[in-house]
């Protein structure tokens, strides 16, 4: 249980239908792991279940030492885990740098009648606020579009104003769910850049990706899902040569049938 | 901000001479009440304008911050314009704290009403809404002993402000009205502009997203409702001394809420200067147009009708296209940081 974040047996059950079945994996401080799988793998439900929008079936979650069972996706983010969606939910009718306030929401301590009232303690904290969103937008390049509004920009960009939003929650652990979906060669060698900085400056990424560039150079290590079960762990190099990896995903027969 | 269309070059006009606009609108509405054209019945329908221009800010609140749509607001709006009569009347309560016990009342009942909003959404919402309205309706009719029923309630009396009363002719109840306006606007700028407008906001482009991102939807869904009902209830309580000192149940009926959504809609959803406008545009229509008599109703359905059509945000439903506004303090802390000032133009 010393794990940054543990996850043991978790199951996931739709009706009769078993999305996730009795997967087991930790994430420790500092590292990025990856979790690859074909499309239906069960990966992005892992993240649902990890954030509370489902509630589990069976299994045991816990992140630095907390339970995760059974919390508000509210709580879980207060825990320090957040999020980025596979397809964007960024709020498009607000600006950038809101949007990236809306992340320190649960950190913004004014309360209702000090902000009704404008009252210097609100002032306060709100400017300290607006520059720290500055400043976060400022560490991933994006100090330019702050005052954009979020649905105006570029695919490319809105990804990554959905990952500066995560980081104002001041998360310690980011689940990235698909980052390099839909940009180029040269946008994802970028995003490439950004992650590994991301873990420079402190952050632990557990990420969702399908395009193996991104994956096999970034990953310290990498959780392989196939219908809803770990099919393999291991580094870059030993998942790139596992053979259940490859039937996985070039749809070879599989053992379990065999 | 890369448009730099004719309404940014508007807005830029309009933020830089912001004091003098400022001051010279209210030295406009000041003397409003002077003007030759303002018999009692152009004053009516002046005070008729603000008083809606209020009620459009406290639905704007629900629907064009936090996205939920309310056919129920003449439900608060009666409810504020009885609470605040049957004080004053039978229990001769002074004005003032009337007004608030209207707002105060309204804002109880829009807590109760918001807890369906945790369970229900978009059009289901609605038609809660809309039966709320039909039951406060029907309480207004049928609870004889305390409302007096389709008799309505008379001889309200007049506000004082210390021992002067405030009636038509001084304008004393035309510059309540615009008091109450302002300061209604003010408050809805403030909370629009702190991390409970932004959590509305978040709610009403993405409610799981912002689930997501910490905010405690369900909570904050209750307080736009609990904050709507509370504006509109003291739209109601001013209603009740302005209306001649008689208000009657068929005065909150579904017309009425159509009305508010009408101010709302075609005012701009989300911005202030929408529903003065709305509520300016929806009175002086049937005013202006009155020799067409009932072709006016065609008109007005056509309007609508275009309206939605070519301009569903709104007649001035835009969004600012200003750079977001940092704080004189916040631009130092940028300077002093060494980032750039994304708002600073070239």
């Amino acid at each position: 249980m010393a794990d940054f974040l543990y996850v043991s047996g978790i199951t996931m059950e739709f009706g009769g239908l078993t999305a996730v079945d009795d997967v087991s994996f930790h994430v420790d401080k500092g590292e990025i792991v990856s979790l690859i799988g074909p499309n239906g793998a069960g990966k992005t439900t892992v993240f649902n279940m990890l954030t509370g929008v489902y509630s589990i079936t069976a299994g045991e979650m816990s992140f630095q030492g907390e339970r995760l069972n059974e919390r508000t996706p509210q709580d879980i983010v207060k825990l320090g885990i957040s999020r980025t969606f596979q397809n964007l939910r960024l709020f498009p009718n607000m600006r950038v740098i809101e949007n990236v306030m809306l992340g320190m929401h649960i950190h913004t301590k004014y309360s209702f009648f000090e902000g009704l009232l404008r009252l210097p303690s609100f002032r306060r904290e709100e400017d300290e606020k607006a520059v720290r969103a500055l400043e976060i937008l400022d560490s991933i390049g994006m100090a330019w579009a702050a005052d954009d509004y979020a649905g105006s920009l570029p695919y490319g960009d809105q990804r990554k104003v959905e990952i500066a939003r995560a980081m104002a929650t001041d998360a310690k652990l980011l689940l990235l769910d698909e980052p390099a979906a839909g940009m180029n060669p040269a946008e994802s060698r970028d995003l490439l850049t950004f992650i590994r900085h991301l873990k420079d400056i402190g952050y632990t990424v557990l990420l969702i990706e399908h395009d193996m560039n991104v994956v096999m150079n970034i990953s310290d290590r990498i959780y392989v899902l196939d219908h809803g079960r770990r099919i393999a762990e291991g580094l870059p190099d030993e998942i790139a040569a596992n053979q259940d990896v490859i039937d996985a995903y070039l749809g070879g027969e599989r053992k379990s049938h065999a | 901000m890369k448009n730099k269309g004719l309404l940014h070059s508007f807005e830029r006009a309009v933020d830089r001479f912001k004091w003098p606009l400022a001051v010279a609108l209210a030295a406009l509405l000041i003397y409003t009440p002077r003007f030759a054209f303002m018999t009692p019945a152009n004053m009516r329908i002046a005070i008729m304008i603000l008083i809606y221009a209020m009620l459009g800010m406290g639905l704007n609140v629900l629907i064009g911050y936090t996205g939920l749509v309310s056919l129920g607001h003449a439900g608060f709006y009666g409810i504020g314009a009885y609470t605040c009569a049957l004080l004053m009347t039978k229990l001769d309560w002074p004005f003032w704290p009337a007004l608030l016990a209207a707002g105060c009342m309204a804002a109880v009942v829009g807590l109760l009403l918001g807890l369906p909003t945790l369970r229900l959404s978009g059009t289901y919402l609605s038609i809660v809404t809309l039966g709320f309205c039909e039951i406060v309706q029907m309480i207004l009719k049928q609870w004889e002993p305390v409302t007096n029923g389709n008799y309505g309630i008379r001889n309200i009396p007049k506000p004082l402000l210390f021992g002067l009363k405030l009636d038509m002719k001084n304008g004393g109840l035309f510059y309540l009205t615009l008091a109450l306006v302002v300061l209604t606007a003010l408050a809805c700028m403030a909370i629009r502009n702190s991390k409970v407008g932004r959590a509305f906001l978040a709610i009403k482009d993405d409610e799981l997203a912002a689930t997501m991102m910490g905010v405690r939807t369900a909570r904050y869904k209750i307080l736009a409702f609990v904050i709507s009902a509370f504006i509109t209830g003291l739209g109601g309580g001013v209603y009740c001394v302005v209306a001649n000192g008689y208000i009657e149940p068929t005065s909150f009926v579904f017309n009425t809420s159509v009305m508010i959504l009408s101010v709302v809609i075609v005012g701009g959803l989300g911005t202030i200067r929408g529903m003065v406008f709305g509520s300016a545009l929806l009175w002086l229509f049937p005013q202006v147009f009155r020799f067409l008599n009932e072709w006016r109703f065609v008109i007005y359905g056509v309007l609508l009708v275009v309206m939605m059509q070519f301009r569903p945000q709104g007649a001035l439903g835009w969004r600012s296209t200003l750079p977001y506004r940092f704080s004189r303090r916040a631009r130092r802390m940028i300077q002093d940081k060494g980032l750039k000032d994304p708002g600073k133009e070239a």
